[in-house]
This record gives structure tokens, C-alpha cells and sequence, in this order.
């Protein structure tokens, strides 16, 4: 029998709903079968956390007397560049950005010790932030010149918009060399001396709605400790990747684009990160509520962690020659027990993406519903999916005359 | 035979002593030298896993301590800050001591400093500075 969002709201809001974590309905699901666990659970919660390098977020100061215009000028919060190519008072502060100071990888490999994704992190723990701005002047914007502590209370919108969030699958990352190479997969030992991995497996949200039956534009979910929505698909987004019978793609595939208030989300859940001779990232936590509608749905939440591959790739030359070998094929049971084995040899397995973490969000948001603290949205739009024809364009370079 | 685990700070005027030869020949202690930094008219310091019978390792430590040498147990440098950890194991893969392990059920970091050499390779690798080792 097939339910409605509308109705799944309603025993939601008389705190009657049943809900279960994407790694408790697992063994639900191998007690009770499909059919009836499609009948008794009504939402199946995911999570996931982990390092998202295409995130940020945008803010509205608001305007100082007398008036100076951001837009076409020069903002800093705590030295690390924002772009201010918006209105007067308008900026979007990447994760990645770095202040223009740092040494980067000239003293090889370079730390990376405070970035967008810091400021971030520090903004959302309520600490205050130096604002600098250099601006030009007009008649109706003459101020020049702006320097003064700012917190996010004081801020109008503050707002995290993630173009690309939460990848449906990912690489294992490996070196074949014989050199120790650091990537954004981490630092990798030569001759594959170790192997790293990043998605939370059977509790990611992607990877639980493979298809994307449920998870669409206007989607609510958990985003950074707060409530945030899906706004679009992410960049990059490819669905149309090699794929199971169970419809779980064996490559990284769909992504999210997700956006909701810094004010209400936590600092707990949003961390900025610092990757060896790579540069700064944020680590998000998100976690998106999957409405049980029927078996179909409910089947693919119960996908479990051997069930679930990913792609061995070669980042001392494959990754970044863009070349499409793959090396081999894991599952994320195998990686998460902490050692794979590859041309014979046995490697230990890293996370990049806490497991940890990703039950607590799922356990979290569970939590939230049952109280009826958390309703269930509809999306308006769908994501493409396997059979959209949409897919990931190399770049084509055309050189110039 | 007990083992112990160590970080010795030499001041300045032993740094040009050869003080871990007594320590193997008049003591009989198995010395194995994890990690060595001399900064010349300063101080030297020296992480060691000293090995042997328990009245020769304290013998061993009193002599050291007679001669003006500063006697830690290593652990003490080591700070795991788990509030700071995420538990993403980034770190699991690259600890070759066996300092670092993961609890597979829980899916969190197991740090247990008497294991520690003190390589740092964790310190290079944590993504949020959770660990910290003062050499």
C-alpha cells in the first residue's frame, strides 16, 4: 500500500510516525521483509559528514553610515578574501578561500591553517570576525574604507549555499608511486601504502534513494546542525554512471546542492578542515529524511555497506592526468573494516568521511521527527536521473589563435 | 623483559656526552632510539624505548637523573583532543605503531599513547588538528 508525503506528515505531527535510522532499517528489513516494513515504517533518516570543498555562503551586513558600497570592491573576514561582486552590501565567502598571506604550497607541503571554511566555523560558534573592506566611492556610496569586529547575530541573511554537497559514491584514493604524494583524498603513502576513502556508505543520503524517487528540489533536510533545503542538483551532478541491479551507482554520481541559515546550525557540524599540501575545506553534515511511499522505496534504504562499490583510482597518475583507469573495485564493508587488498597486497584503509558522525546526524534527525519537530517536505522539481541522459562533460580546451 | 618508553631532555653541557653507551654497557639495556633533535648550545632530546630487566631500567633512569638528564615517560607529549576529532580515521590509515585503531562497531578512534613513536604522521594528516605532539 502506497503512502503520500501528506499522510506521513500527518502521524508525524500526532508523534506517531515510525522512524528509523538508513543503518537500523537494515536488520528491520532482513526480520520483517520488504512488504511489511514498507507497511510499518513510515520515514527512513540518512547522514552524512565529511569534507565538501564547493561550499560557502553568502551575507547581508548591512549599511553603514555613511554608506559604502561592497560590490566591485575588496572584503576580507579574518584576512581570508570574500567576493564581493554582488550588490553594496552583499559578499560570498568560499570554503577554499585563503588569505592572500599564505604561503600555499611554496614551502611544500603547505598547511593550510585558516581559510574560508574557518571563518565559517568560527562565525557559526558565535565568535567575532575582523571585516575589511576597500571600497572605490561614488556619490550615493562615498565611504572608502571599513574595518570592525562582526559576529553573525549582527548580520542580516547568513546564508550557507553548497553548490555541491553529499556525492552519491566516491574514489578510493591510492598512490602507485614511489613518493609520497597529498591530495584532498589526504596524504598517500607510496606504493599503496595506504588507500582512502570518503562517503558514510549505507548511511548516506544518496546512496539510500538511488534513483532519486524522494530526494528533489525543496527537500528539507538537516544541513550543518540547522534545517536546510535541496535547491538544486550539485554540480558535477552524473547519474548516468555505471550502475548495480540494485541501482547503486559503482562511481561517484548524483550531488546535491543544499542551503539553509548558518544562524541555526551548529558549530559542531560545520568544521573547517586543513588538508596537507592541498588546502582548506569544509567539513558539512547533512542528513535528508527519506518518506517510505512504497517497497520500492523502502527497499533501496535497506541497502547495506557489502552491497555498496566503489572505484580504486590512482592519484599519483590516473587523478590527475584524467585518465579513466580504475584499478579495481571495493566495497565500503571492506573499507570500513580497515584494510583492503589490491595486486596482492594489503593495505590499510583511512576515512575522510566519519561514520561516526553520520549515524549521530541520522540518529539526530530521527529524533527531531519523532518529536514532530521536523516535517517532511515534497519536492517540486526532480533530479535528473540514470535515464535523464545527463551527464558530466570533460573540459574541452580551445585554444586561442 | 619490561619496556619503557621515554623522552629525555639533555642539557647543554651533555649533549657532546655519550651517555646511551653507559646505558647499554654498565646498565645491559636494549636501547632503541625513536626520534633525535640536538639544537647545538641549547638542548638535545631524545625519544628512546629503553628494554631490560626492571631494577637495570630503574638503575638506568637514576643514572640518567644523577647526570642532570630530564626523564619523561613519553606519553605525556602526546594530546589527542577529542573534541576536536570528528572521527573521520583519516588517521588509521597512515599509523604504523599501532597507537591509532579503530573501534569497528562504534566507528571512533582508539588512541593509545603507550604505543605511540611519536612520527607524527597523524599530526600531518588530521584534517582538524586534533592531535598534538610537543618534541
Amino acid at each position: 500500500m502506497a503512502k503520500t508525503i501528506q499522510e506521513i506528515n500527518e502521524k508525524i505531527k500526532k508523534g506517531e510516525a515510525v522512524v528509523l535510522t538508513a543503518e537500523e532499517i537494515i536488520d528491520f528489513v532482513a526480520e520483517e521483509g520488504v512488504k511489511k516494513a514498507a507497511q510499518k515504517v513510515d520515514v527512513v533518516t540518512t547522514g552524512t559528514f565529511g569534507p565538501m570543498c564547493s561550499s560557502g555562503a553568502y551575507f547581508n551586513v548591512g549599511h553603514t553610515r555613511p554608506r559604502i558600497k561592497l560590490g566591485g570592491g575588496k572584503v576580507h573576514l579574518n584576512d581570508v578574501p570574500a567576493y564581493a561582486g554582488l550588490a553594496a552590501a552583499d559578499f560570498y565567502l568560499g570554503a577554499t578561500a585563503l588569505p592572500e598571506e599564505d604561503p600555499r604550497n611554496s614551502v611544500f607541503p603547505g598547511r593550510f591553517e585558516y581559510g574560508g571554511a574557518h571563518v565559517i566555523e568560527d562565525l557559526v560558534a558565535g565568535k567575532d570576525v575582523r571585516l575589511a573592506v576597500q571600497a572605490y566611492g561614488t556619490d550615493c556610496y562615498p565611504r572608502k574604507k571599513l574595518e570592525t569586529w562582526i559576529s553573525l547575530k549582527e548580520m542580516n541573511e547568513t546564508v550557507l549555499f553548497n553548490p555541491r554537497n553529499a556525492y552519491q559514491n566516491y574514489n578510493v584514493a591510492v598512490n602507485l608511486s614511489d613518493k609520497v604524494i597529498y591530495t584532498y583524498m589526504g596524504m598517500l603513502m607510496p606504493k599503496l601504502g595506504n588507500a582512502n576513502y570518503s562517503s558514510a556508505g549505507q548511511l548516506s543520503p544518496l546512496l539510500n534513494d538511488p534513483e532519486y524517487r524522494t530526494i528533489g528540489v525543496g527537500t528539507r533536510i538537516f544541513l550543518g546542525g540547522g534545517v536546510g533545503y535541496v535547491v538544486w542538483n550539485g554540480t558535477q551532478h552524473n547519474p548516468t554512471v555505471l550502475r548495480g541491479d540494485n541501482h547503486v551507482p559503482h562511481r561517484p554520481a548524483g550531488t546535491l546542492a543544499v542551503l539553509g541559515d548558518l544562524k541555526g546550525m551548529g558549530a559542531h557540524w560545520l568544521r573547517g578542515a586543513s588538508l596537507i599540501g592541498y588546502g582548506c575545506t569544509l567539513a558539512v553534515g547533512i542528513g535528508v529524511p527519506i518518506p517510505i511511499l512504497d517497497e520500492e522505496v523502502l527497499r533501496a534504504t535497506s541497502v547495506k555497506d557489502s552491497e555498496i562499490v566503489a572505484p580504486i583510482v590512482d592519484y599519483s597518475q590516473a587523478y590527475p592526468q584524467l585518465e579513466s583507469d580504475i584499478l579495481g573495485e571495493v566495497t565500503y564493508a571492506q573499507l570500513r573494516n580497515g584494510t583492503i587488498e589490491l595486486r596482492g597486497k594489503k593495505i590499510p584503509t583511512g576515512g575522510f568521511s566519519s561514520y561516526f558522525k553520520a549515524r549521530e546526524i541520522a540518529l539526530l534527525l530521527k529524533s527531531w521527527i519523532k518529536e514532530g519537530k521536523f516535517i517532511l517536505t515534497e519536492a517540486v522539481v526532480t533530479l535528473p536521473d540514470s535515464k535523464s541522459g545527463v551527464s558530466f562533460k570533460p573540459f574541452k580546451e580551445r585554444p586561442l589563435q | 623483559m619490561p619496556k619503557r618508553k621515554l623522552l629525555l631532555t639533555f642539557p647543554n653541557n651533555l649533549i657532546d656526552q655519550p651517555i646511551t653507551y653507559h646505558l647499554v654497557k654498565d646498565y645491559d639495556l636494549e636501547l632503541n632510539i625513536l626520534r633525535a633533535r640536538i639544537t647545538p648550545k641549547e638542548e638535545g632530546r631524545l625519544i628512546v624505548e629503553l628494554n631490560g630487566k626492571k631494577e637495570k631500567l630503574n638503575l638506568g633512569e637514576e643514572y640518567l637523573k644523577g647526570l642532570g638528564v630530564r626523564v619523561e615517560p613519553l606519553a605525556l607529549d602526546i594530546a589527542f583532543y577529542e573534541d576536536r576529532c570528528t572521527q573521520c580515521t583519516a588517521c588509521s590509515g597512515v599509523c604504523r605503531s599501532g597507537a591509532i585503531s579503530v573501534d569497528r562497531k562504534e566507528m571512533k578512534i582508539i588512541f593509545e599513547k603507550d604505543k605511540c613513536i611519536a612520527c607524527e604522521l597523524c599530526v600531518t594528516v588530521c584534517p582538524f588538528r586534533a592531535v598534538e605532539i610537543t618534541f
